[in-house]
């Protein structure tokens, strides 16, 4: 709970720092402020409360989540040191709309009211539409921001038709008492259907937040035309709290209609993981493959989702754990290599590993690590998942499914690889990284490669 | 904890090799491959070849709440797998003396780094580690091949790792299977799966999975397209790892993992698997005989082989499976003799196609005796090694079933053939232009060569050194097959 409190206030503080004359102080402070929030955060550990008369639980499920989530926003802005050079970059309000979209994302994982998910989602939702457009004199950002705008409301606004049909159908927003309520008229045999038609339009709208198929279709375009930065951030971060809220959504309200849902959800899974691993081999742009990517591993994580027992929170959080640490490191050193090479295409990275062996290097292990190849965090990932949705074994082709396109993820990830390993640069310009982006990927590196050895340290924590 | 030595030392020594510049890193790495050997055979000593049971065990906690443990120890089996990978790294670095390669610390600092992996999938007696150690062993040789490899490197190898990933990632889907099929808190420990009573059912697609990961690696028809083009593409000291010690980790697989753990759904597939090998002997001699590039030809004559010892094994009688153990020493041997003279005359000919060899035996008497013996040992010669183990596994495949010997049989006349037309197109006739200033072997060449041609010898000689390691071993895991 502080943690929003204090997020909102830093975020207002940030805003009008941005007015100093010397930026140099904007990303420390907001370092601070995030490490700050990250230290709060953990308080709350083993300590569940409720706040604003039964809107907002802060429980272990929420802490952890958060902690992710700050986490990966705190290793995420070190990258953003190009801006301060930049006159026309409005740091301060980048800086502070992140955190504004930060604070929409720590209520999506601990609402305990459908109006409180539906405010944290449009909290984060705001913050991220402006975020795409902020490349102003850019066309691709501009468009991705009315696309993101555009579709995005309408999603919104299909998300709230769905709560409104639960309401009607239960009288409450409170998911603890929907829960209750659809326990009651299922033991007399009423199968409500605007109750189920509620839910199901709800899971469409959370799926169009999470770029789940098919409500995926914004997503490259988006991704793509977003500023480097902040495509990072919606492609961890905004991706973290959908599925965390999601989760929660269907564990704490919906758990007793499973049999209405579970259907629906196996195919949006299924069309996810295919749509993503197969849209992402065609690409030419690395940028756009890691939106089909982040597409892909929005299926996986939704098979956590849908195996439904008590491991699917565990392979939830560690997944998101290890997609976030490595996604952030290659979107890292996407926006380093764009920067300086004008292009997100594979071609950009080509000679990288002779130029540039930290980057490539750091490249090579989150590319690795989204693959799931032991040794880095993505394995675990990948183990975790399997494990919870093997637990029952009907859903055995599910997983023979996700190897074979594992196995196609192995073939888009390793493009990267080749390109910067094993293809001759035109000229071996050598991309110029500041030692405090340097020392983040080795950070970054370091985590992934140590949950890629001891996962306990975040499989335990659930 | 000397298995944690034998699994550790490698990896450190080659984070050490990583720091040093210049082509002085090929010297760490030797001496670091050697103190390896030397901790073998220190492990070797302290075994007790009496005992079928695992021994110098140590097993700690990894994800303790998943009873997920770091488990290691060896029997009678992977003793034999770790002295071939410590035998057989050291000669394959001394091998590359006379490469100058680029970026020398990376390229002897991944060898040693593969090392570490492939000693795991042999020591790990715990599915995920298993598993782990598995793709561990994976990353390194494909960079290997991929950045120092020929002109289709690019291509090639990525064909390889996909391939060979899309294998395993089936692999990891079974073992989480039979992990969560284990009773109580669930373990992956290997003796947790081999006590598992499954149904017929899940055991045949449980088969499968596990099979298809090992066949790739091995690779068995038809599952074997990668390989050729992998190994004529790979550097030469790659190729030796790839063909002398990587495909021992698929037929380890099957011994360890998956004979013992679904025997039931082994019993329902052992006669198409035996087709498939049986196909696979034959099919690639015959395309071995075809062969102008002599890795390529290598490169088929080690899939007519591995046919052999997958049929063998599949056999599941003791004639077989000592056979398919022994073989894998054998094999291992020759096939990187034979590429490794290959990659000698490569070196001073710039060639591999027979047709532009020729006459050599008169400029280089050393390295036709060598070339000769490890030839003959690959053919099965009574007197070499490779003559115990065809023998053994032919006798398994005969008692299976006698047509099926029959035509496995003929492995040993069309390796004839193959072989000692190479042999004869290469060494013997004319002096091409190519050969025509054929230097004999170097100091270097000479000290990989003489080992190698020692250990044909022995294992014809004297096969029960090692058929008495393996012995108990084999033993426990057959009686754990026919439980």
């Amino acid at each position: 709970m502080t943690s929003i409190i204090l997020l909102s206030v830093f975020g207002i503080v940030n805003l009008f720092a941005g007015f100093a004359k010397n930026k140099q102080v904007l990303l420390p402070l907001v370092l601070v402020f995030l490490a700050i929030v990250f230290g709060v955060n953990l308080l709350d550990w083993n300590n569940t409360q409720t706040y604003f008369s039964n809107m907002l639980t802060i429980d272990n499920y929420a802490v952890a989540f958060t902690g992710i989530m700050t986490l990966t926003t705190l290793l995420l802005l070190p990258f953003s040191q190009k801006y301060i050079s930049n006159n026309d970059a409005n740091l301060g309000e980048y800086y502070s709309l992140l955190l504004f979209a930060l604070v929409g994302a720590v209520m999506m994982v601990g609402y305990e009211n459908l109006i409180m998910l539906f405010i944290g989602v449009e909290i984060m939702s705001i913050a991220m539409y402006v975020l795409a457009g902020s490349d102003k004199t850019s066309l691709r950002s501009n468009e991705a921001a009315l696309k993101y705008f555009l579709m995005g409301s309408f999603f919104t606004g299909i998300m709230l038709f769905g709560i409104v049909l639960i309401y009607a159908a239960t009288g409450t927003f409170n998911i603890t008492e929907i829960s209750a309520a659809q326990a009651s008229a299922l033991s007399e045999g009423l199968p409500d259907s605007i109750f189920v038609m509620g839910i199901l339009i709800l899971v469409i709208g959370i799926s169009f937040k999470i770029s789940a198929a098919p409500f995926h279709f914004w997503a490259p375009d988006v991704y793509e035309g977003t500023p480097t930065l902040f495509t990072a951030f919606m492609s961890t971060v905004v991706k973290t709290a959908g599925v965390a809220a999601f989760y929660k959504l269907m564990v704490a309200a919906f758990a007793a209609s499973y049999a209405a849902w579970f259907p629906t959800l196996v195919a949006i899974t299924v069309l996810t993981l295919v749509i993503g691993n197969i849209g992402a081999v065609i690409q030419t742009s690395f940028k756009r493959m890691m939106a089909y990517s982040s597409i892909s591993h929005a299926g996986y994580m939704l098979m956590a989702l849908i195996a439904f027992n008590e491991s699917s929170d565990t392979a939830i959080l560690f997944y998101s754990a290890a997609y976030s640490s490595a996604s952030i490191a290659a979107f890292g050193v996407l926006k380093l290599v764009q920067d300086q090479r004008r292009s997100h295409l594979y071609e950009a990275f080509n000679g990288l590993g002779k130029t540039n062996p930290l980057l490539a290097f750091t490249m090579t292990v989150s590319m690795l690590s989204l693959g799931g190849i032991p040794l880095t965090a993505g394995f675990f990932g990948k183990f975790f998942v399997f494990s919870a949705v093997l637990a029952n074994p009907d859903m055995l082709w599910l997983v023979v499914l996700a190897v074979v396109l594992a196995a196609v993820g192995i073939y888009y990830y390793l493009r990267v690889v080749i390109a910067m390993y094993m293809q001759p640069a035109a000229n071996y310009d050598t991309i110029r990284v500041n030692s405090f982006s340097s020392f983040t990927l080795i950070v970054l590196t370091v985590l992934t490669i140590l949950l890629g050895i001891a996962p306990a340290l975040v499989s335990e924590l659930l | 904890m000397i298995t944690a030595l034998l699994l550790f030392w490698p990896a450190l020594a080659a984070l050490l090799v990583l720091l040093i510049k210049g082509q002085g890193a090929k010297k760490v790495a030797f001496v670091a491959a050697l103190v390896e050997f030397a901790l073998s055979l220190f492990a070797l000593s302290a075994f007790d070849t009496q005992s079928g049971a695992l021994q110098h065990k140590l097993s700690l906690p990894w994800i303790e709440s998943a009873g997920i443990s770091f488990s290691i120890g060896m029997d009678g089996i992977s003793l034999l797998m770790v002295l071939l990978t410590t035998f057989l790294v050291p000669l394959i670095i001394l091998s590359s003396y006379k490469h100058e390669y680029k970026n020398p610390h990376v390229f002897y600092a991944l060898v040693l780094f593969m090392q570490t992996g492939l000693i795991g999938v042999f020591v790990a007696m715990d599915a995920f580690l298993f598993y782990f150690m598995w793709e561990v062993a994976l990353i390194p040789i494909y960079f290997i091949a991929a950045v120092w490899g020929g002109a289709n490197r690019i291509r090639v190898t990525f064909k390889f790792f996909v391939y060979t990933i899309f294998g395993s990632l089936f692999m990891l889907a079974a073992f989480v299977y039979l992990y969560l099929q284990t009773p109580g808190t669930h373990s992956s420990d290997v003796n947790a799966f081999y006590q598992l009573t499954l149904s017929a059912e899940s055991q045949s697609w449980i088969f499968w999975f596990l099979f298809i990961a090992f066949a790739i690696k091995m690779p068995v028809f038809p599952f074997h397209t990668w390989q050729p083009d992998t190994y004529t593409e790979s550097p030469a000291q790659a190729t030796m790892l790839l063909s002398g010690i990587m495909l021992k980790m698929g037929i380890y697989g099957v011994l360890r993992w998956l004979l013992p753990v679904v025997p039931y759904g082994v019993s329902q597939w052992d006669e198409l698997v035996l087709v498939l090998a049986i196909i696979g002997i034959v099919y690639a001699s015959i395309i071995a005989i075809r062969q102008r590039d002599l890795k390529r030809l290598v490169a088929y004559s080690s899939i007519a082989h591995v046919g052999l010892i997958a049929a063998g094994i599949f056999t599941l009688n003791e004639q077989g499976l000592q056979g398919g153990v022994i073989q894998m020493l054998s094999h291992g041997i020759n096939v990187v003799g034979l590429f490794f003279i290959i990659d000698i005359i490569f070196s001073r000919t710039n060639t591999r196609e027979i047709t532009s060899l020729g006459g050599i035996t008169q400029n280089a008497k050393m390295l036709s005796i060598f070339f000769m013996v490890l030839l003959l040992g690959s053919v099965g010669l009574p007197l070499t090694n490779g003559f115990v183990g065809e023998f053994l596994l032919l006798s398994g495949v005969f008692q299976y079933q006698a047509g099926f010997g029959a035509v496995a049989g003929l492995t040993i006349i069309l390796a004839a053939v193959y072989m000692l037309r190479m042999f004869q197109g290469v060494m013997f006739g004319t002096k091409s232009e190519a050969t025509e200033n054929f230097t004999d072997l170097t100091f270097n060449e000479k000290a990989v060569l003489i080992p190698l041609v020692v250990m044909v010898f022995w294992i014809g000689l004297f096969p029960n050194t090692f058929l008495s390691i393996s012995e108990p071993a084999v033993n426990t895991l057959l009686s754990i097959i026919n439980r």
